[in-house]
C-alpha cells in the first residue's frame, strides 16, 4: 500500500470504481464503509479499553476524592476534594505513607544537597542543548520525584528515623530489581556458555516463576521460621535460636526481597538468556582471534547488543515491583510493625477495613510515583540504548 | 411472620440423635434449596459447620455450601457482597460486633420471630450475655451464637507446682510466673521453653489481647462503663495510663516468648502451647478442649485456667492517671483486684442476608438453630479442633460431657469455672459492638500496637496516634450516631 493510500484509508484504484459505478447509493456506502473500516475495526478494543482500563481508573478517582460508606444496595458517597491525599502525605497517616520526619542528620543534608546539584547539572546540560518544551517538562518532573525521593530518604533512613510504605516500595523496586538483575543476568551468562547439563539447569532456573506467589510466601515463611522450621536446627547450631527475622525490621525487608527474587530472577533469566544467545557468535569469536578476554569481550560486545532487551526486561520488572502485595502480606503481614508495608499492601489493609476511598488514594499515589519513575526510566534509558542500536 | 417448617428440622434433629425415626418424606422440607455459608478457614470454625451442614442436608434436603477467606478478610467480603447486591453469600459466621455496621446498613435479615417460634434453641438455656448482647441489635435477633468467647489466662499446672507459684491474679504476677518458667523444659525434650505465649502478629487476631489486658485498668464500674470511648461525648478513653501501663505489660510479656513472637499468629502459639513449651498464656476457651486432644496435646490434664488477671491500680477517668483500688474506685474488686473480664470477639456467630431468598432465609435459619441447639452444641463446645466454647448455661452445669470429652472431672471442672466466672461477672467487659468496629481495632488499633511491639514508636505516641485514628473514624461515621450505638452496646438506655 502507498504511504497516501495508508493515511487516508483507501484502496489503490478505489476512486476510479466508484467513478464508474452503476449504483452510485451502494458504492458510496461502500466508499463509507471503507473510508471507516479501520475505526470500526478498532473500536471493539477501544470499547473493551475504555471499559476495562478507563472506567475503573475514573471510578476510583472518584472514590479517592470521596469518603465511602457500604450501604443495603450500593454506597453512600461523600465528596471532601483532596482530603484522602492531604492525610496520607500532611495529616494524620503521613507517618504511614511517607514516614516519620525528626529533622535531618548532617549526612541527610549532605545527600539531598548532592542529588539536587546533579539533578539541577542534569537539567542545565539539557536546557543548553536542543530544547524540546514536552522533554523539558518530562524531565522537571522525573527530577521532581527524584528529589523527592531523595529527600524522603535523607529525612527518615539517613536521619535515623522510619520511612512510610512509600520507602517500603522503592526499597523491593531498586534493591530487589538490582539483585535480580544481577543474579538473573550471571545465571543466563552461565546458562549461555556451552556447558554440560544447561538444558537441565535452564528448567530448574525456570521453575520458580512457575508457583504461585502465596505458595512462595508459605514458603518462605516455613523455611525462614527458627523456631520450628525445618532449618531451625540450622540456625540454632549457629548461635542464631534467639534471633528472629520477622521481628527485625531488615532483616524482614531482606527476606522478603529473597522471596521476590527466588521467584522473578527466572524471569530476568529466560529473557537475557534468549538475548544472549542472539548476540552474533562471529564478532565474539571474532573478538576471541584478536587477543580480547572475557571482561572486554562482554563490555564491548555481548553487553551492548543485550542492553535494550535488559532495559525492557528491568522496565517491565520495576512495574512489577512496585505491585509487590503477596509476600510481605503472607510472609510478614506488613511487620514488624509497618517495616515490610508495601504501597499495595496499605492500599490492600485500607480497602479490607473497609476503607476504599483511603485505599483508592493511595493507589493513585502509588499509580502517579510508578509512572513518573517508568516513563523516565523508559524514556532516558531504554528509547536512548533503542537509539543507540539503530 | 413467614411460615417456617421448624417440626421438620425438629424432627430431623431428635431422629439424628436416635429416639424416633421420622420417615424420609417428611425430612426434606427444604429440597433443593442451597445456603451459601462464608466464614474462616477450617478446621476451625468451618470444619465443623462442613459436618453439621452434610446432616442437615439429610434431614431438610438444603444443601450448605460452606466457603472460607482469611480471617483479616472476611468482614470486607460479606460486607461488600451483602452491599453491591451481588448476594452470593447467604449466610455470614463471623465476629458479632461486626454486625452493627451491617444491620445498620440494613443487610441482615431479622430473626426475631423465627427465635420466638424456635422450642428447640431452648433459648433460655443461653447465657444472658450471648442472648441478650451478642445476638441481639436494638433489641431484635439478628445472630444466632454458635461459639461463646472469653480470653483467659491458662497455666501449666505441674510447671507452677514444680515452682511452688499460685496462678496469676495480676499482671505483675503473669510476669513473675512467666520469668521464673522461662527457660525450663517443660515437655522433656531437653530444649528449653518459653514463660508467656501469646500471638502478636499485626493483621491477626493479636488485638484482641491487648483490649483484654487493659480492660483490667480501664473499667471498674460494671459492663455499662465500657473501655473503649467516653458514654458522654465519645472521645477515645484510650491515651491514658491504663492504656500504657497495658501496652508495657505486653511488650514486656515478650522477654518471656519465643523469639519471634511478633510473627506468630493464632496458630503458631496454639501449636506450641499444645506442645508443652509455654507456663503460662492468653488464649480463648480453645486450649481447654485441645489440651485433651490425644493426637497432638502434650498437655492433657496438666492446664489450668484463670480468668483474666486484673489489676490493683485502676483507671482515674477524670485524671487519666492510675489510682490505688479502694471501695469507690473498685466495687467489684475481689482481694483488691479489679477484674474485668473481656469478652473478646463475642464469639462466632450466624447472621443472615437480608436480601437472601425467604425460602433460603428459612432453611438458613433451621441450619443456624440446630448448629446452636443443645444436642449439637454441648458435644461441639468440647472438642477442640472446632473452635467453639461454650455460652450455653447448660454447658457450663453439666461437667459430664466435658468427661467424656476426655478432661478429668477437676480440670473439667477448673476450666468451665474459669469461663463461668468471667461470664458471671458484673464487671464483664464487652467487646466494641459498633458501626467501624473493624477500622477502629484492625486498622488503627491493631497497627499502632504493632509499630509499639516492634519498637518503631513510644507507648504515648502509639496512644496518641490511637487517639487521632479513632476520633477521625468517629468523625467520619458521625459523632452523634456513633455515641448512640455505643451507648446501646452497652446497655444504656437513658
Amino acid at each position: 500500500m502507498a504511504a497516501s493510500d495508508a493515511r487516508t484509508g483507501e484502496r489503490p484504484g478505489q476512486g476510479a470504481s466508484a467513478a464508474f459505478s452503476t449504483q452510485p447509493a451502494a458504492a458510496g456506502f461502500g466508499e463509507w464503509f471503507d473510508r471507516q473500516s479501520r475505526h470500526l475495526f478498532i473500536m471493539p478494543a477501544v470499547i473493551m479499553i475504555l471499559i476495562f482500563s478507563i472506567f475503573p481508573l475514573i471510578a476510583s478517582l472518584i472514590l479517592a476524592l470521596s469518603r465511602v460508606r457500604l450501604r443495603g444496595g450500593g454506597y453512600n458517597i461523600r465528596f471532601v476534594g483532596l482530603a484522602n491525599f492531604e492525610k496520607q502525605i500532611f495529616g494524620s497517616e503521613q507517618f504511614h505513607f511517607l514516614g516519620t520526619f525528626k529533622g535531618m542528620s548532617v549526612l541527610g543534608w549532605a545527600v539531598t544537597v548532592i542529588v539536587g546539584a546533579l539533578l539541577v547539572w542534569w537539567l542545565i546540560t539539557y536546557v543548553r542543548g536542543k530544547v524540546w518544551v514536552p522533554g523539558l517538562i518530562g524531565r522537571l518532573l522525573t527530577a521532581s520525584v527524584l528529589f523527592g525521593i531523595t529527600v524522603l530518604f535523607a529525612a527518615t533512613l539517613f536521619s535515623g528515623s522510619q520511612f512510610g510504605t512509600l520507602g517500603v516500595s522503592l526499597f523491593y523496586v531498586f534493591v530487589g530489581c538490582s539483585v535480580q538483575f544481577v543474579i538473573g543476568l550471571g545465571l543466563a551468562f552461565l546458562c549461555a556458555q556451552p556447558i554440560k547439563g544447561r538444558t537441565f539447569f535452564r528448567v530448574v532456573f525456570f521453575l520458580p516463576l512457575m508457583i504461585t506467589p502465596i505458595g512462595i510466601g508459605y514458603a518462605f515463611r516455613m523455611l525462614a521460621d527458627t523456631t520450628k522450621g525445618p532449618f531451625a536446627p540450622v540456625w540454632q547450631w549457629f548461635g542464631l535460636g534467639d534471633f528472629a527475622w520477622a521481628s527485625d525490621p531488615w532483616a524482614a525487608r531482606i527476606f522478603i526481597v529473597i522471596g521476590d527474587s527466588w521467584q522473578w530472577i527466572p524471569f530476568i533469566f529466560v529473557v537475557l538468556l534468549a538475548a544472549l544467545e542472539n548476540v552474533s557468535r562471529d564478532q565474539v569469536e571474532a573478538a576471541h582471534v584478536d587477543g580480547a578476554g572475557g571482561l572486554q569481550i562482554f563490555r564491548e560486545i555481548t553487553w551492548p547488543q543485550i542492553a535494550p532487551v535488559a532495559a525492557t526486561v528491568m522496565l517491565i520488572r520495576v512495574i512489577e515491583a512496585f505491585k509487590l502485595v503477596d509476600l510481605p502480606n503472607i510472609m510478614t503481614a506488613g511487620g514488624p510493625g509497618i517495616a515490610t508495608e508495601s504501597m499495595t499492601l496499605h492500599a490492600f489493609f485500607a480497602w479490607r477495613a473497609p476503607d476504599l476511598a483511603q485505599s483508592a488514594a493511595i493507589s493513585y499515589l502509588l499509580l502517579f510515583v510508578a509512572v513518573v519513575l517508568c516513563v523516565s526510566f523508559f524514556n532516558l534509558v531504554v528509547l536512548k540504548r533503542r537509539a543507540a542500536m539503530a | 411472620m413467614r411460615a417456617f417448617p421448624l417440626a421438620a428440622i425438629l424432627l430431623g434433629a431428635t431422629a439424628l440423635i436416635g429416639t424416633a425415626a421420622p420417615t424420609a418424606q417428611a425430612q426434606k422440607a427444604y429440597e433443593g434449596v442451597e445456603i451459601n455459608l462464608l466464614t474462616r478457614p477450617g478446621p476451625v470454625i468451618a470444619g465443623r459447620l462442613e459436618e453439621r451442614g452434610k446432616e442437615y442436608e439429610a434431614m431438610t434436603g438444603a444443601k450448605v455450601n460452606v466457603s472460607s477467606v482469611p480471617f483479616a478478610d472476611l468482614f470486607q467480603k460479606l460486607l461488600t457482597d451483602w452491599a453491591t447486591g451481588t448476594n452470593s453469600i447467604d449466610v455470614g459466621v463471623f465476629a458479632s460486633g461486626w454486625a452493627v455496621e451491617m444491620q445498620d446498613a440494613g443487610l441482615l435479615a431479622d430473626l426475631s420471630d423465627f427465635v420466638a417460634a424456635d422450642d428447640a434453641l431452648k433459648i433460655d438455656d443461653i447465657a444472658p450475655y450471648f442472648r441478650d448482647f451478642n445476638q441481639k441489635i436494638d433489641g431484635k435477633t439478628y445472630l444466632i451464637t454458635i461459639d461463646g468467647d472469653f480470653q483467659m489466662v491458662y497455666y501449666r499446672t505441674d510447671v507452677l507446682a514444680e515452682l511452688g507459684l499460685e496462678p496469676p491474679k495480676t499482671w505483675d504476677e503473669y510476669l513473675e510466673v512467666a520469668a521464673a518458667a522461662n527457660g525450663k523444659d517443660m515437655n522433656g525434650d531437653g530444649e528449653p521453653d518459653f514463660g508467656s505465649c501469646m500471638f502478636k502478629k499485626r493483621n491477626a487476631q493479636g488485638y484482641y489481647a491487648i483490649m483484654s489486658i487493659a480492660a483490667q485498668y480501664v473499667q471498674t464500674q460494671g459492663t455499662g462503663q465500657g473501655i473503649f470511648f467516653n458514654t458522654d461525648d465519645m472521645t477515645p478513653m484510650v491515651n491514658n495510663a491504663a492504656w500504657k501501663a497495658a501496652l508495657e505489660f505486653y511488650k514486656a510479656s515478650g522477654k518471656y516468648g519465643p523469639p519471634d513472637e511478633l510473627n506468630h499468629d493464632i496458630g503458631d502459639t496454639r501449636a506450641l502451647v499444645t506442645s508443652g513449651r509455654c507456663a503460662v498464656m492468653i488464649d480463648w476457651g480453645d486450649i481447654g478442649p485441645l489440651s485433651i486432644d490425644e493426637a497432638t496435646s502434650k498437655i492433657k490434664d496438666k492446664v489450668g485456667a484463670v480468668p483474666l488477671p486484673g489489676s490493683t491500680r485502676v483507671l482515674d477517668w477524670d485524671s487519666g492517671e492510675l489510682v490505688d483500688c479502694s471501695a469507690e474506685t473498685c466495687p467489684y474488686a475481689v482481694d483488691g483486684v479489679n477484674h474485668a473480664p473481656f469478652a473478646a470477639f463475642g464469639g462466632w456467630s450466624g447472621a443472615i442476608n437480608a436480601n437472601a431468598d425467604p425460602q433460603v432465609i428459612e432453611a438458613a435459619y433451621g441450619f443456624l438453630s440446630y448448629m446452636n441447639q443443645p444436642e449439637q452444641s454441648n458435644v461441639d463446645v468440647t472438642m477442640g479442633w472446632t473452635g467453639y466454647n461454650p455460652y450455653r448455661i447448660s454447658q457450663f452445669e453439666n461437667v459430664d460431657p466435658w468427661v467424656e470429652a476426655g478432661f478429668s472431672r477437676e480440670a473439667a471442672e477448673n476450666y468451665l469455672g474459669a469461663i463461668g466466672d468471667s461470664l458471671n461477672n458484673p464487671n464483664m467487659a464487652s467487646d466494641l459492638r459498633i458501626p467501624g468496629t473493624q477500622q477502629y481495632q484492625g486498622l488503627v488499633l491493631d497497627r499502632e500496637v504493632a509499630r509499639f511491639l516492634a519498637d518503631e514508636i513510644s507507648a504515648d505516641e502509639a496512644l496518641a496516634n490511637i487517639e487521632a485514628g479513632w476520633e477521625e473514624i468517629t468523625e467520619d461515621f458521625g459523632r452523634e450516631e456513633q455515641l448512640g450505638m455505643y451507648r446501646a452496646s452497652l446497655g444504656i438506655t437513658n
